[in-house]
């Protein structure tokens, strides 16, 4: 009997096939804008974790200033950092695994015919271990480099594409203003980062080469610390505070000068964004669905109208009003969840789109899938109710007298 | 959804007539509006008859029909089927007795549209809860026994009225029922295929032994039938057995 009414139900839908369209393009869209928003919003998030994994979730970086800046902001009027805070950093605290100086500039690369502006960045062998960053072609940095400030550089892949093409960029002389250095490697590919940077757009030189030659004086930016394995970045962080309050000469009481940034906090910052992007824009997709759900219910109740003799007719031979309930019921079931279904395809199509925009991955979430199909089934239920317990009221003696 | 009420014996003389109005009113409106469609009907038809209602437009022909054929119920009096007391029974109930023991034909056919004779046959065999290859065979063979064989895959508007109407036929004794209520069934139709029609319903009468009672404006119809009942203003002005037939 329930496989028979099914088969009423899809009778009378294709019966009238344009108007069922119609009738369920409230879910579709609603169903279809839900799953592509989602989906992309997934994805990006998905995308901003990696890369902040891909950045080292384990990573600190320091910087001097006031409190309550971003780790973008400008450096202001506190003292700088310098090597000694990087050693004193990697030798005091335990919980880090390695501390790296960073300084860095923008500035034009030029080898031969070719130009390119990048981001000159001045440290050492262990930007390259707190990064988990291996060199690709050629070597890292030697000590006697690191020591001697000599004009020595490691590329980024986005420099070697730029300025060599497919040459061998190893041992040539690139020009960084009134320097020349000579390239000893090449970095492995990173890629994109959600921030909306090519992570591989950089050249390193050595620290006291940068320094001596390019800022002029002993300043490090930016130390970026790696925390250990099993240790707790938030204990790893607070030593670093007492540590530096410590050699910076802040009493009790005094605000810090400085900053420790946790790329958990900025990576749930930035999830965070799209997380309340993602649901606010789905609030507004469900509304669809509800109004899509009202038209079910507005285009069953004029279904039942214009089938008012066709339901005398099914009365009239015996139906009861159970039967005729089931019947408009499962009709406008089978229509939501025909609507449900298109409106997945729809919107993952959608979603397919959105994420090669937006450089993401496509993450479709299954359980957001089953949940916008038992949706849809809720919707037709709910809308379907009361235009099919009006059809199995009608009075078969009236039914069957109407036009 | 097979569950059948229970119903006297018909055969037996001595046991409750088929159908037993008795002092059957049917109001519609209330107060200044009140009409009475039917007043104080009392009818007997026994198992096996052919009936022809006729009368003057107004006079509760159809009001009657639709009380026999348990889609409504009198406001005053006893209306019994088999003995079953139909005014006491719910819509459900009165529901099953039109799925097992009535059929019914229309004047105006009353087809789903754009759906074929097979399946229209096939519909009240569907409530009924009958597996779908049986539903199929029955269908055909009703819709054979109303000589359409081959036709079953039209739609309602690729056939003629009078097809349409056999059709109809073929939906109303699918089921086998006890008795065909026919509502001017040949008022849509010419003569020829009225007469077509009133040979249906007498053949189905006589070698099916199915009870037939038909409304009908035209003298030259109510001919085949073996009783004649006249209604004027609600009530039973005469009801003699067909002199012709007799
Ligand atoms: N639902 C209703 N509400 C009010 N009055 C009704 C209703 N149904 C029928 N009537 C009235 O009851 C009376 C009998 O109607 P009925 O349809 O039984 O007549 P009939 O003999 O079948 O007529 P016809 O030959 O024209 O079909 C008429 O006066 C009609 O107006
Ligand atoms: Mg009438």
């Amino acid at each position: 009997m329930f496989y028979e009414t099914v088969r009423l139900a899809l009778q009378a839908i294709m019966r009238n096939l344009l108007r069922s369209f119609l009738t369920v393009l409230g879910i579709v869209i609603g169903v279809a804008a839900v799953i592509a928003l989602v989906t992309v919003g997934q994805g990006s998030t998905d995308q901003v974790e990696a890369d902040v994994t891909a950045l080292g979730t384990n990573l600190l970086m320091i910087k001097p200033g006031q409190a309550s800046q971003g780790p973008g902001s400008t450096t202001g009027s506190a003292a700088s950092l310098t090597l000694k805070d990087v050693d004193a950093i990697e030798s005091e605290i335990a919980r880090v695994r390695v501390a790296a100086p960073t300084s860095a500039r923008s500035m034009t690369a030029i080898y031969g015919n070719e130009n390119h502006a990048t981001s000159v960045t001045g440290t050492d062998n262990r930007y390259l271990v707190a990064r988990d960053w291996e060199v690709a072609l050629g070597r890292s940095f030697y000590d006697s480099e690191l020591r001697a400030g000599a004009a020595a550089c490691i590329i980024g892949d986005t420099i070697r594409a730029e300025l060599f093409g497919n040459g061998d960029p190893l041992g040539a002389a690139i020009r960084l203003k009134q320097i020349s250095c000579r390239v000893i490697g090449v970095l492995e590919a990173r890629g994109a980062s959600s921030f909306g940077t090519d992570q591989d757009d950089l050249i390193l030189l050595p620290i006291r080469t940068f320094q001596r030659r390019i800022a002029g004086n002993q300043d490090v930016d930016l130390i970026y610390a790696a925390v250990k394995e099993n240790a707790s970045t938030e204990k790893a962080k607070a030593d670093i505070e007492r540590l530096m309050r410590e050699r910076r000469r802040i009493s009790a009481g005094e605000e810090d000068d400085f900053n420790v940034f946790d790329m958990k906090q900025i990576s749930s910052m930035l999830t965070g964004i799209t997380t309340v992007l993602t649901s606010l824009l789905s609030a507004v997709a469900a509304v669809s669905l509800f109004v899509g759900g009202i038209g079910i219910m507005n285009i069953m109740l004029v279904s039942v109208t214009e089938r008012t003799r066709e339901i005398g007719i099914r009365l009239a031979v015996g139906a009861t009003e159970g039967q005729v309930l089931l019947q408009f019921l499962v009709e406008s079931i089978v229509l939501s969840l025909i609507g449900g279904l298109i409106g997945i395809i729809l919107g993952l199509g959608l979603a397919l789109i959105g994420v090669r925009i937006l450089a993401v991955p496509f993450a479709p979430d299954p359980t957001l899938i089953g949940v916008a199909f038992l949706f849809s089934a809720v919707v037709g239920v709910v809308f379907g109710y009361f235009p099919a317990r009006r059809a199995a009221r009608l009075d078969p003696i009236e039914a069957l007298r109407h036009q | 959804m097979t569950e059948r009420v229970s119903k006297k014996n018909t055969e037996d003389p001595q046991a409750a007539p088929l159908i037993h109005l008795e002092g059957v009113s049917k109001i519609y409106g209330q107060g200044e509006a009140k009409v009475y469609a039917l007043r104080g009907i009392d009818l007997v038809i026994q198992s096996g008859e052919f009936a022809a209602i006729m009368g003057p437009s107004g006079s509760g022909k159809s009001t009657a029909m639709n009380i026999i054929g348990c889609l409504d119920t009198p406001t005053e009096g006893h209306y019994r089927f088999g003995g079953v007391e139909v005014g006491g029974l719910g819509r459900d109930q009165r529901a099953l007795l039109r799925r097992n023991f009535l059929g019914f034909v229309f004047q105006g056919y009353n087809l789903l549209a754009r759906t074929s004779a097979l399946d229209n046959v096939e519909l009240p065999l569907i409530y009924k809860g009958v597996p779908a290859a049986k539903r199929k065979s029955m269908a055909l063979e009703a819709l054979a026994k109303v000589g359409l064989a081959g036709r079953e895959s039209h739609d309602p508007s690729q056939l003629s009225g009078g097809q349409q109407q056999r059709v109809a036929i073929a939906r109303a004794i699918v089921t086998r029922p006890d008795v065909i209520l026919a509502d001017e069934p040949t008022g849509n139709l010419d003569s020829a295929r009225g007469e077509e029609i009133m040979d249906l319903l007498t053949a189905l009468n006589r070698d099916e032994g199915i009870t037939i009672i038909m409304v009908t404006h035209e003298p030259d119809m109510a001919e085949y039938a073996d009783r004649l009942i006249r209604f004027v203003d609600g009530r039973v002005e005469s009801d003699v057995q067909n002199p012709v037939r007799n």
